[in-house]
């Protein structure tokens, strides 16, 4: 079965379209069977492919299916080609398995939506392009899943289009992720100009063996260092860093169901994919490395920082996604590829899990997402408490939990990375610094967040605290899933320093798995690994506890002192830093600006006046011609049948005019011919006058004549066309010189 | 009288006979128009037969009166009928020949 890699994105997209097309004629049950089977489907095969055809394989670069080659020439070959290797079955195991998830807890969340079919088409599109993403086996293929995504994202933040709020929203997210991908395929150009392919394989050979990537291309920077830049570009704008993260936040706008898999567990997570996927091509370039890892650590602590003061529920996932997100980017930002994965992997469960968690309260909470209006939810929904009690641990990175490990593969990573050599080794610290400050924030906000909605009294008003009730089985399952993969995942990740204590030896198993395909795991010291544990432990406790002071049980009095002292400060955090405005005034309103002189120039004018304008005109003045013969006025038909028989008879009896008259001479004498292509012309009667005194030397019905002169002079010749049944003639005249 | 003098007035009949038939909205004008066209015609043929000393052009005006009291008849008839139909027969009103 594992050689049919194709089936594992087709099948989803299958159901894509299958539910477009005739979804409507279905029932709710079968259409969500529908959908969660062809997801479940792409999950079973991509299961068998990993663990039952892959590691016999995983030496020859993996399995590979070539569906057909999609076009060459000019050099250029590019097949429509998948392959699995462990980098990419592992997102193909989380995307198929959450995306499994996520169906059945759709089928309880969206039960009473009207547009049933089209949510889960777009789910299945979604389940289809990512697929399609992970597995291609050439950057286009990737492309193609890239632009893929980012529309089925577009279309479910939008899904609730009748809301003006929800429909820009999702064109922001559209909008920004076009910046990211104009990067991305800059990127995959420069990587074509020096390598020639655009297989990944081959491009991560030419970056291992050859010399084309490290060849000085701008400012004396490397191909690798361009290439990487820009297509962290598109990383940034997929994956929802600094400065193309604003988008992300407002994605929140669509169903909670896919905040949890795209905006959470998969799609965002496709740029760390990215980098990880071209790994050898950043290994060439340390300063593009640098970036990446200073993006991140800045988005992570930016992010976290933001998350202090939101208070909506899933706008406080939504920071944290973006924080966690700049962790993998550290992660893979200091060349220890495999971390940056195992947090994606981890993540994947925690976050999607609090999503699902915070789907569960809104529907209990009758669809508001304000937290300072919950609280002392803990009694009344017992399940979601217990898995978002879980994936709150395993985020907060308190130890035993996936988060955990995951955090601390990073963490100690940069602390331990030489990756960049000598000018820039600052980096490694200087990015570890900043994830303790964004681990400390992790834990506050989530912790703040879990006080706020489960602890305490009830905020809520009396009617809203009737109807709160737990979520039907079909939302709970998945829940529980999630929770016992975010306190689990973290065990195919633990450390070589713990693993010693029971007397393992060698990098984590996750790290093991995924050498051939990010290279050999990075190398920490085991006294730096457990610095790095007690100190980030000890950060996520700090958090914690502050969070207990200031929100365990609700709003307590520190909080509002706080507030009370910083007043300004708590505002701008609440509004996000304001950099939304800032865009808009820096960025946006130039320009909206340039649009409208555009809009104004090219297109009311130029277009619209001149080029549309004169052929609108012309049919117009045709229009009114036609319009004017087809009036139905028997009068006016006549007046065209008269004028029609007018020129008929003008036809027939017009003057007859010789096509050409050709003149010879030769000495003295004359050879005067009339060309004529008239059928006609037998019946006309021709008269020469050669020596212009009046009267016709030559007459007849023949067209030519020739005349000696006697002496030289210069002569009028007329020759008189006439037709004998009109009476009509025409006099030609000709002069000439006789030597 | 010099015989283009009569072509002449046949010309100018059949003008004037043509100007009414393009120009009149009343049908009965339109009619005694298309009278007017006929006796051109038929002015004009009498004309070249005397010119030309041939005796079909007579004939042939013969035709033609027989010709213009046939069309005056179905003519009269066809815009009695539309005046029944429409109590009016002005030719700028009726357009079914549209589409």
């Amino acid at each position: 079965m594992f050689s049919h890699l194709r089936m594992i994105p087709l099948l989803p997209l299958l159901g894509a379209a299958y539910l477009i097309l005739f979804g409507r004629r279905h029932s709710r049950s079968v259409i969500h069977t529908i959908a969660t089977v062809a997801v479940f489907a792409s999950c079973v095969i991509s299961l068998d492919a990993f663990f039952f055809g892959l590691p016999s394989l995983v030496r020859q670069g993996g399995i590979t299916d070539l569906v057909y080659p999609w076009f060459s020439g000019g050099g250029v070959s590019v097949d429509l080609a998948f392959r699995m290797d462990p980098l990419s079955g592992l997102l193909c195991l989380v995307v198929t398995f959450i995306g499994t998830l996520i169906h059945i807890y759709s089928a309880g969340y969206m039960a009473h939506d009207k547009d049933y079919a089209r949510f889960f088409a777009y789910l299945n599109l979604f389940c289809g392009a990512m697929l399609m993403l992970v597995l291609g086996d050439s950057l286009p293929v990737v492309f193609i899943g890239w632009e893929g995504v980012g529309l089925a994202s577009y279309l479910l933040i939008g899904f609730w289009y009748q809301e003006v709020a929800n429909a820009s929203a999702g064109k922001k997210a559209f909008i920004t992720n076009r910046i990211g991908d104009f990067g991305f395929l800059i990127g995959m150009f420069l990587l074509f100009r020096a390598t020639g392919s655009l297989s990944i394989p081959e491009i991560l050979d030419a970056a291992k063996t050859g010399t084309a990537l490290s060849a000085p291309l701008w400012l004396g920077q490397p191909v690798a260092f361009w290439a990487g830049l820009f297509l962290f570009v598109g990383a940034a704008g997929k994956s929802a860093q600094i400065p193309l993260y604003v988008w992300l936040p407002d994605a929140m706008a669509g169903p909670t169901p896919v905040s949890a898999l795209i905006h959470a567990a998969t799609m965002v997570t496709a740029g760390v994919y990215l980098v990880a996927r071209m790994s050898s091509v950043y290994l060439l370039a340390p300063a593009a490395l640098a970036i990446v890892a200073i993006v991140g650590a800045l988005t992570a602590v930016f992010a976290a920082a933001i998350g202090f003061a939101q208070n909506d529920f899933k706008k406080v996932l939504a920071y944290s996604t973006v924080s966690q997100l700049g962790f993998m980017f550290v992660g893979v930002g200091t060349a220890n590829f495999a971390a940056g994965i195992f947090h994606l992997f981890t993540h994947a469960f925690f976050k999607a899990g609090l999503f699902l968690c915070a789907g569960s309260v809104m529907h209990a909470m009758g669809g508001s997402g304000d937290i300072t209006k919950m609280g002392g939810l803990a009694n009344r929904l017992p399940w979601t408490t217990r898995v978002f009690q879980i994936c709150w641990l395993a985020i907060a990175g308190v130890p035993i939990f996936s988060g955990f490990f995951s955090k601390d593969a990073i963490l100690g990573g940069a602390f331990a990375t030489e990756a960049y050599g000598h000018s820039l080794a600052w980096v490694g610290p200087l990015v570890g610094g900043l994830l303790l400050l964004a681990a400390f924030g992790t834990a506050f906000y989530m912790s703040r967040l879990y006080f706020l909605v489960f602890s305490g009294p009830c905020r809520a008003d009396a009617h809203t605290q009737e109807h709160i009730h737990e979520s039907p089985v079909s939302m709970v399952f998945p829940l529980v899933v999630l929770a016992v993969g975010a306190a689990l995942a973290g065990l195919a990740g633990v450390p070589p320093a713990i693993r010693e204590l029971w007397g393992q030896h060698g990098e984590s198993t996750l790290a093991v798995w995924l050498e051939p395909s990010v290279g050999a795991p990075l190398q920490v010291a085991h006294s730096a690994e457990w610095r790095a544990m007690g100190v980030s432990t000890l950060v996520a406790l700090l958090g914690i506890g502050l969070a207990y002071v200031f929100f365990g049980g609700g709003y307590r009095e520190p909080a509002h002192a706080f507030v009370r002292k910083l007043p300004r400060f708590v505002v701008l955090v609440r509004d996000k830093f304001r950099i939304d405005e800032l865009y808009a005034k820096i960025l946006l309103r130039p320009f909206r600006i340039a649009c409208d002189i555009i809009f104004q120039v090219v297109d009311r004018i130029l277009i619209d006046k001149i080029l549309i304008g004169s052929w609108t005109f012309v049919a117009d003045m045709a229009g009114r011609a036609l319009r004017f013969a087809q009036a139905g006025d028997v009068q006016r038909y006549l007046a065209a049948f008269a004028i029609g028989a007018a020129a008929l008879v003008w036809v027939a009896a017009r003057p007859a005019s010789p096509d050409e008259v050709r003149v010879v001479v030769g000495g003295r004498t004359v050879k005067v011919d009339l060309v004529d292509s008239d059928v006609g012309k037998d019946t006309l009667r021709y008269a020469f006058d050669f020596d212009g005194d009046g009267t016709a030397d030559r007459e007849g019905t023949a067209p030519s004549a020739v005349w000696t002169y006697g002496a030289p002079d210069r002569y009028t010749v007329s020759i008189t066309i006439e037709d004998p049944r009109w009476h009509t003639r025409r006099v030609l005249k000709r002069t000439l010189d006789i030597r | 009288m010099p015989g283009h003098l009569y072509i002449l007035v046949s010309l100018a009949l059949f003008f004037i006979g043509t100007t009414g038939v393009l120009m009149r909205r009343n049908a009965l004008f339109v009619l005694m128009s298309v009278e007017l066209q006929l006796a051109a015609g038929s002015l004009a043929l009498l004309a070249f037969s005397r010119g030309l000393g041939d005796q079909h052009g007579h004939v042939v005006a013969f035709f033609v009166m027989a010709l213009a009291a046939a069309e005056a008849a179905i003519g009269l008839a066809i815009v009695v009928s539309v005046f029944r139909l429409r109590k009016k027969i002005d030719l700028s009103s009726i357009d079914e020949l549209r589409n």
